[in-house]
């Protein structure tokens, strides 16, 4: 079979949306203390490990469209295991596209738990929770199971509008963010201490500029005509804009300043209400839904501290509420001319019910299922670092390394007498060198690379 | 000889830099600190939540100086850093023993 162009395109969107997760572990590494940075990047890079080889196993064995399948909920993860058995030509495009879109599934999760989450746990909680809520959600809204038109929720209300993951990746990842948050608990000193500001804005804005760069494969990937493909490519321009604009002037008439941070988050916040709504809105259309939701996210991030959940980096705030606020908008706001129109056209409420009740239960999906893989997990191996561990940094205790040079402005701190916590190892004796030498050695520091740092420090 | 140690606002670096040459200062060092005096810290807002920094930027200017110069001195930093509102910062002189120029062994005021 030729390579035609489209097959071409699918091929770049994919790395293009691989290219997402890399640039949200700089948009949610660039948010954490500056101690705790490359484990919030590391979060997001392991996903591409587990939740690729777990894709490639039997993730699109189980989203795949399948007659032979579970309830609608899953289909057979044996189907395809290994990715044999695949007939057509461009099926290994297609399962190569869905995997990309699985593991940035699973790192938006991250950002709930930074600072505090085990490494090891969410090593283990990442295949398990691809394999158990987001393949089984994936499969509902676009392999022909629950909410497809074969489906029995498509059958009873209507097939549910889900073009590129409003459902399936942002309230799924939103909900499960605060499943784990609900579970592991809040960070010591949450809403006090000073230190949980973000260390890098910069970072923040190169990690929104890759997801925005990305988005555009994420939205307009599975594009089947030129018509839909510049008006899904015009949506995801239209409604980050409209919501950046939006984060912004909550901020100046709240808070006094528009903020780096908040333009950032608005392109997010916008980039995610479009994703389930970018082919089935016009582009006005697309303005509104993004300005409703830049407010409404820019509105939302404060309710952890109300509540007093600790979502770090607003997983909740953005991607839930978002999320919820793209996929329920395209109730209203569905043009005729791209399939069924929602209310403001004329379709009535049908739509709009479907929509809302396809919220509902994802949330509700995620969040048991959610619970009962990391509650276990918690109680079995513990999904938080000991306290020490917290204090320390989880860069150093987790990893032994850290993103910078600590020690001048009194923001990292001095790891020195939690030594032995992290490597385990005795502190060396410093050499005692005869009076009129000054230069005093220490022993332990060229011998251990684990745990230099913290003898020099 | 005396140590004279500034800890003022780092936006205030050129000035005393440039009062200090103009006076005859020949060398000055300076690191970045951070800390807190009367004017405490300050407010940073991220997503709508305000964080109280306590440690603010400053930096620390250090002169060497012989007796005769170091009220002088005093003052040139003074004037240059002074700004009139809370965080300006201290100045302080000290005693120096001794001072050795490492590169020719000079002593005493000549290391100046």
């Amino acid at each position: 079979m030729e390579l035609t162009a489209g097959l071409v395109w699918l091929l770049v969107a994919s790395a293009l949306v691989l290219f997402m997760t890399p640039g949200l572990a700089f948009f949610y590494g660039g948010m954490t203390r500056a101690k705790s940075a490359l484990n919030m990047m590391m979060m997001s890079f392991v996903a591409i490990g587990t939740v690729g080889i777990m894709w490639v196993l039997w993730g699109a064995s189980m989203a795949t469209s399948n007659e032979d399948n579970f309830f609608q909920i899953f289909a057979n993860p044996f189907s395809h295991f290994g990715l044999h058995n695949f007939t057509d030509p461009a099926d290994l495009l297609k399962v190569g596209y869905a995997a990309t879109f699985a593991i940035i599934t699973v790192a938006l999760i991250s950002g709930a738990v930074a600072d505090r989450a085990k490494f090891s746990a969410w090593v283990i909680f990442t295949p398990i929770w691809a394999t158990l809520v987001y393949a089984p959600l994936a499969f509902m809204v676009w392999g022909g199971g629950l909410f497809s038109k074969d489906g029995w929720f498509g059958q009873t209300f209507a097939p549910v509008i889900d073009f590129a993951g409003g459902t399936v990746v942002h309230i799924n990842a939103g909900i499960a963010g605060l499943i784990l948050v609900l579970v592991i608990g809040n960070r010591r000193g949450f809403g006090k201490d000073p230190n949980h500001r973000p260390h890098n804005i910069p970072f923040v804005m190169l990690g929104a500029a890759i997801l925005w760069f990305g988005w555009f494969g994420f939205n307009a990937g599975a594009a089947a005509t030129v018509e839909q493909a510049g008006l899904i490519w015009i949506n995801t321009l239209a409604a980050p804009a409209a919501a950046m604009l939006g984060w912004l002037a909550v901020e100046r008439f709240r808070d006094g300043h528009p903020t780096s941070l908040g333009a950032a988050s608005g392109v997010v916040a916008g980039l995610v209400a479009i994703t389930p709504a970018c082919a089935n809105v016009s582009p006005l259309g697309a303005i509104a839904l993004g300005a409703v939701a830049g407010v409404a996210s820019a509105l939302a991030v404060g309710l952890k501290f109300k509540f007093g959940y600790d979502d770090s980096l607003d997983v909740v705030g953005v991607h839930l509420v978002s999320g919820v606020v793209g996929t329920v908008a395209i109730g209203f706001l569905a043009t005729p001319s791209q399939g069924p129109a929602g209310l403001f056209y004329g379709g009535g409420s049908t739509q709009l019910v479907a929509q809302a009740l396809a919220a509902v239960f994802s949330i509700i999906f995620t969040a048991v299922m959610t619970f009962i893989i990391a509650f276990p997990i918690h109680k079995l191996m513990g999904f938080r670092v000991s306290q020490e561990q917290e204090v320390v940094g989880v860069d150093l205790s987790l990893h032994a390394e850290t993103a910078y040079e600590f020690g001048l402005s009194g923001r990292g701190g001095s790891f020195q007498p939690l030594h032995e916590l992290i490597t385990g190892k005795q502190l060396g004796e410093t050499v005692q060198v005869p009076a009129g030498d000054a230069v005093s050695v220490p022993t332990q520091g060229k011998k251990t690379a684990a745990g230099k740092e913290s003898v020099e420090a | 000889m005396k140590l004279i140690t500034a800890i003022v606002r780092p936006e205030k670096l050129d000035a005393i830099r440039e009062g200090l040459e103009a006076y005859g200062v020949q060398g000055l060092t300076v690191s970045a600190a951070s800390g807190y005096g009367r004017q405490r810290g300050y407010t940073e807002v991220y997503r709508g939540a305000e964080y109280n920094v306590d440690l603010l930027p400053k930096i620390r200017v250090e002169v060497l100086a012989t007796d005769e110069q170091a009220d002088d001195i005093l003052d040139v930093i003074i004037a240059s850093s002074n700004t009139g509102r809370a965080g300006d910062g201290k100045v302080w002189t000290m005693d120096v023993f001794e001072a050795v120029r490492v590169r020719t062994g000079e002593r005493g005021a000549a290391a100046i």
